[in-house]
């Protein structure tokens, strides 16, 4: 019997990794899992173009003809509800099971909630397909949006409503919006974009509830203040999708533990994208890395220590964009608490500008916005940096 | 044919856009002059701001990559190919030719 794979999600670590076992020639079987009943689609666009309407399904399907040549195995619409350890079998909803050789776990992350606002009409998160055809049906009633949550899927879908024409309030709990990613000093100029186009921001301020009954009305913050709100989006982060296997014996943290090559404590289990913490080597630590590169990268790696090849461990440097409000802002690199921003060309003022992050006088980082092409020299130079690890 | 530049002003490694009815990115790979259409098919971006590797450009936005001997797409998510358009070097000026495939097919 030829051996199997099984690829336990479907998103883009799932079909990077389904891709690079066929790159690196492995011709047995491989069953692709997936609990959306949609092939993969591309994540990004949901929280603009598609939000915006000016992008179809057919745009954001990730799938290419090549890929048909693949021969892969498709159980989407099916959830996956637990991973024997001894048998290597990947246990699913249906109550069906697919024993495999090889499991490339890839079951990425969802949406953090509010809680208390299930059941609640109105309010929504954006991580998923449907999620984000919910949230456009919604959008194109409304008049006043509240986003709560002011990083990048919120300052995103902020961006998108405007375009829209609806009144637009975006609730931070920090006092500057992406203080984490990009640091005080630029996240504050970052955020300036949501005044430049309108949009009311509100800082340090935080969520106290969700006013209405059967569907949200305002949104009432901790100083008393109520908003009144049409639609509600909750943009506040991610959690790893690992509660499936609690009990499998695969170790866990804040995501699947693995070390730098995506390999877990389980023979034969390697786990990729947005579930996945890996051990980083510059961090001494595992990191869980939630970028859609990485999610493209990263399984080739994880795929070829599956197949037995002792790779190096990647280098790369970690990137991530994000487009709102006309501007494109690119990240690469990784940045610390200490490191100096220092804007190499352009202007924050004209918003258009390069800053580069310094550690001791040595590039570790560098935040673009409107500079693609200087943004990609300088993330070039970056990759050359990176030292290879022994 | 539309003139591009003296191939001085385009060193290996570097790319360039000109303005045509579609604009149109033209790379020096180590000697080689290659044309592909400049706007990425997934996104609106400029692949002359692209970063180039061997024969291949790396859209600056989302990653896309594209051989630029054929056009095809090379890493997602772009998914449609991106015209080539034929190179021509004459008397140290480098020239491309719309409509023209790097075949030479019209």
């Amino acid at each position: 019997m030829s051996p199997t794979v099984a690829v336990v999600g479907a998103s883009l670590a799932g079909l990077s990794a389904a891709r690079a076992l066929r790159d690196q020639s492995f011709d047995g079987r491989v069953v692709v899992i997936g609990d959306e009943a949609h092939a993969p689609y591309d994540r990004p666009p949901l929280s603009k173009e598609f939000l915006a309407g000016k992008a179809s399904l057919d745009d954001v399907t990730l799938g290419t003809p090549d890929d048909e040549e693949l021969g892969l195995e498709w159980r989407l619409g099916t959830t996956a509800v637990g991973l024997d350890r001894v048998s290597r079998s990947v246990l699913l909803s249906d109550g069906s099971e697919v024993r495999a050789d090889g499991v490339v776990l890839a079951t990425g992350a969802r949406a953090r909630r509010l809680p208390g606002t299930e059941g609640l009409a109105g309010v929504h998160v954006l991580r998923s397909l449907d999620d984000a055809v919910a949230l456009r049906e919604d959008l194109a009633s409304a008049r006043r949006l509240v986003v709560i949550g002011a990083g990048f899927i919120g300052a995103e879908v902020a961006s998108t409503a405007r375009t829209l024409g609806l009144e637009v309030t975006v609730v931070e709990a920090m006092p500057v919006p992406l203080a984490g990613p990009l640091g005080t000093e630029m996240g504050a100029v970052c955020a300036e974009l949501h005044a430049d186009h309108g949009t009311r921001l509100l800082t340090g301020t935080g969520v106290a509830g969700l006013v209405g009954t059967g569907r949200v009305e305002a949104v009432e913050l901790t100083d008393g203040t109520r908003l009144p709100a049409d639609v509600v989006v909750v943009g506040i982060g991610a959690i790893p999708n690992i509660e499936w296997l609690a009990d499998s014996g695969v170790a866990l943290g804040n995501g699947v533990l693995t070390d730098a090559r995506g390999v877990t404590n389980i023979p034969g289990v390697v786990a990729v994208g947005d579930c996945a913490a890996a051990w980083s080597v510059s961090a001494e630590r595992h990191v869980r890395i939630e970028h859609w590169t990485h999610a493209l990268e990263q399984p080739a790696t994880a795929v070829a220590t599956l197949l037995g090849a002792e790779g190096a461990v990647p280098t790369s440097v970690p990137y991530f964009w994000s487009d709102q409000y006309g501007a494109r802002i690119q990240f690469a690199g990784s940045r610390r608490e200490d490191d100096v921003a220092r804007v190499v060309e352009g202007s924050c003022a004209d918003r258009s500008f390069l800053v580069v992050y310094e550690r001791e006088g040595t590039p570790v980082a560098v935040l673009g916005m409107n500079q693609p092409r200087l943004f990609t020299r300088w993330r070039r130079q970056l990759r050359s940096a990176v030292p290879t690890p022994s | 044919m539309i003139p591009v530049c003296p191939t001085t002003e385009l060193p290996p490694g570097e790319a360039t856009r000109v303005e045509a009815d579609e604009p149109i990115a033209v790379f020096n790979v180590d000697g080689d002059f290659y044309a592909i259409d400049d706007t990425c098919t997934h996104q609106d971006a400029s692949l002359a701001d692209g970063w180039l590797d061997g024969c291949s450009v790396e859209c600056p936005l989302h990653a896309s990559c594209f051989d630029l001997r054929t056009g095809k797409v090379s890493g997602p998510p772009a998914k449609t190919p991106v015209r080539t358009h034929r190179v021509v070097v004459q008397d140290g000026m480098v020239y491309v030719q719309p409509g023209i495939t790097a075949d030479g097919a019209a």
